[in-house]
């Protein structure tokens, strides 16, 4: 990071980037930098890798900045992960993704878009689909199934939540049950705290 | 303070047993775990308790009045009676229809909505102090125009008295209180609408 400022006289300052922005929307490998100093990796304690859940964690930038939090980070993971890998039972990988990927359409994370996009087409095989999605947005036909899961998810991301029971009956309609609609409103609904801190702690940068 | 209450989303979204009994345990015991790291820390210095429950007040109901908030501003006013006061009268005058903003991205600016830009006055400055204030601006920011944030958002927070871990903390506790609600509401709605079995 030979581009950013830590601290002038005035004290400790936000970093400063001059690594390109992202174009638009892309299924492509989206970079990040952080705002804030990440802890240094020779700085981490016990308390911080049990933050991180998963040691390989600790040679992220966004995760050794959110790591200053050890407790909510390990939370926040550990709920990250139920949310979209357990896949016993409930919706399927890839809707779950669609989700994600919707709520960062509407909140312009162009970073974690990048990525749950690429796990939508990839589970679902739908790469057109999901393309439309990026280029066009939320109001792009993706086929009924798809266009309620992103209808419901975009309503539950706006401000004020407008969510409500239409977008419960569409998805009904579409074939999903109880469980797998609460796997959507919590796919969208995490993805509100995701880009929440991915869209603010620091930037998206352009892929290489 | 703590809380007596076993599962805050259960509470706040008045889940129907049956809906309660069908969500994910991991889920479950991991959201409220959340809710426990911000609202019962182990260490508060960074970021005082009564702001965190004053912080949260403000930004559940920016981002709707409904339940959630109704808890929020209940803790809020427990917390701290006379900033409470303060802190919600702004929520109540600064709601919008988000999420909203300027993107950096070149090929994204047709897409730009530009929206409301809160900086509190000099009046809520004085009245709430200005490491309050300067979070409240942050967290107007970060629920509405997310993609607009950048290091001058920081700054702002760094030269109000915010140190980085606290920076964090903060960061942390919006963005989950943006999902806390979010399935709090949307199990309020599908148990307003359960199938008779």
């Amino acid at each position: 990071m030979s581009d950013t400022i830590v601290e002038t006289a005035d004290g400790i300052r936000a970093l400063r980037h001059d690594a390109p922005h992202p174009d638009a929307f892309t299924r492509d490998s989206v970079g990040w930098l952080p705002w804030l100093e990440p802890l240094p990796v020779d700085q981490l304690t016990e308390r911080h890798h049990a933050g991180l859940v998963d040691r390989g964690r600790a040679s992220s930038d966004y995760f050794r900045l959110l790591a200053r939090d050890p407790e909510i980070l390990r939370a926040r993971t550990l709920t990250d992960k139920d949310i979209f890998y357990n896949v016993a039972e409930g919706l399927p990988r890839a809707d779950r993704e669609l989700a994600a990927a919707a709520a960062s359409r509407v909140n312009g994370c162009v970073f974690c878009a990048s990525v749950h996009a690429r796990f939508a087409a990839h589970f679902s095989g739908r790469e057109d689909a999901v393309d439309r999605l990026l280029a066009e947005g939320v109001g792009a036909d993706l086929g009924e199934r798809w266009n309620a899961i992103v209808a419901a998810s975009t309503a539950l991301t706006q401000t004020p939540i407008a969510f409500g029971p239409a977008h419960v009956a569409r998805l009904r309609a579409a074939g999903l049950d109880d469980l797998e609609i609460s796997d959507v409103v919590h796919g969208a609904a995490f993805f509100n705290w995701a880009n929440r801190l991915m869209l603010t702690i620091g930037r998206a940068v352009a892929p290489a | 303070m703590t809380t007596a209450i076993s599962d805050v989303i259960d509470e706040i979204s008045g889940a129907s047993p049956a809906v309660s009994a069908r969500r994910r345990p991991v889920t479950r015991e991991q959201s409220q775990a959340s809710f426990d790291a911000l609202f019962a820390p182990v260490d508060d210095s960074e970021f005082a308790l009564d702001d965190r429950w004053l912080l949260a007040a403000f930004v559940t109901r920016l981002t709707a009045a409904d339940p959630t908030a109704d808890f929020y501003a209940d803790r809020a006013r427990e917390a701290a009676p006379d900033l409470a006061v303060h802190v919600l009268a702004e929520a109540d005058a600064q709601t919008a229809a988000g999420p909203y903003g300027v993107y950096a991205e070149p090929g994204l600016q047709r897409e730009n909505i530009v929206g409301p830009r809160y900086l509190p006055s000099a009046d809520v400055r004085a009245a709430v102090g200005d490491k309050l204030a300067a979070a409240l601006a942050h967290a107007h920011l970060v629920t509405y125009r997310l993609r607009e944030t950048d290091g001058a958002s920081h700054d702002a927070l760094l030269d109000a008295g915010w140190s980085v871990d606290g920076i964090v903390t903060l960061s942390q506790l919006i963005a989950f209180l943006a999902f806390q609600q979010r399935v709090a509401a949307g199990l309020r709605v599908l148990s307003a609408t359960e199938v008779a079995a």
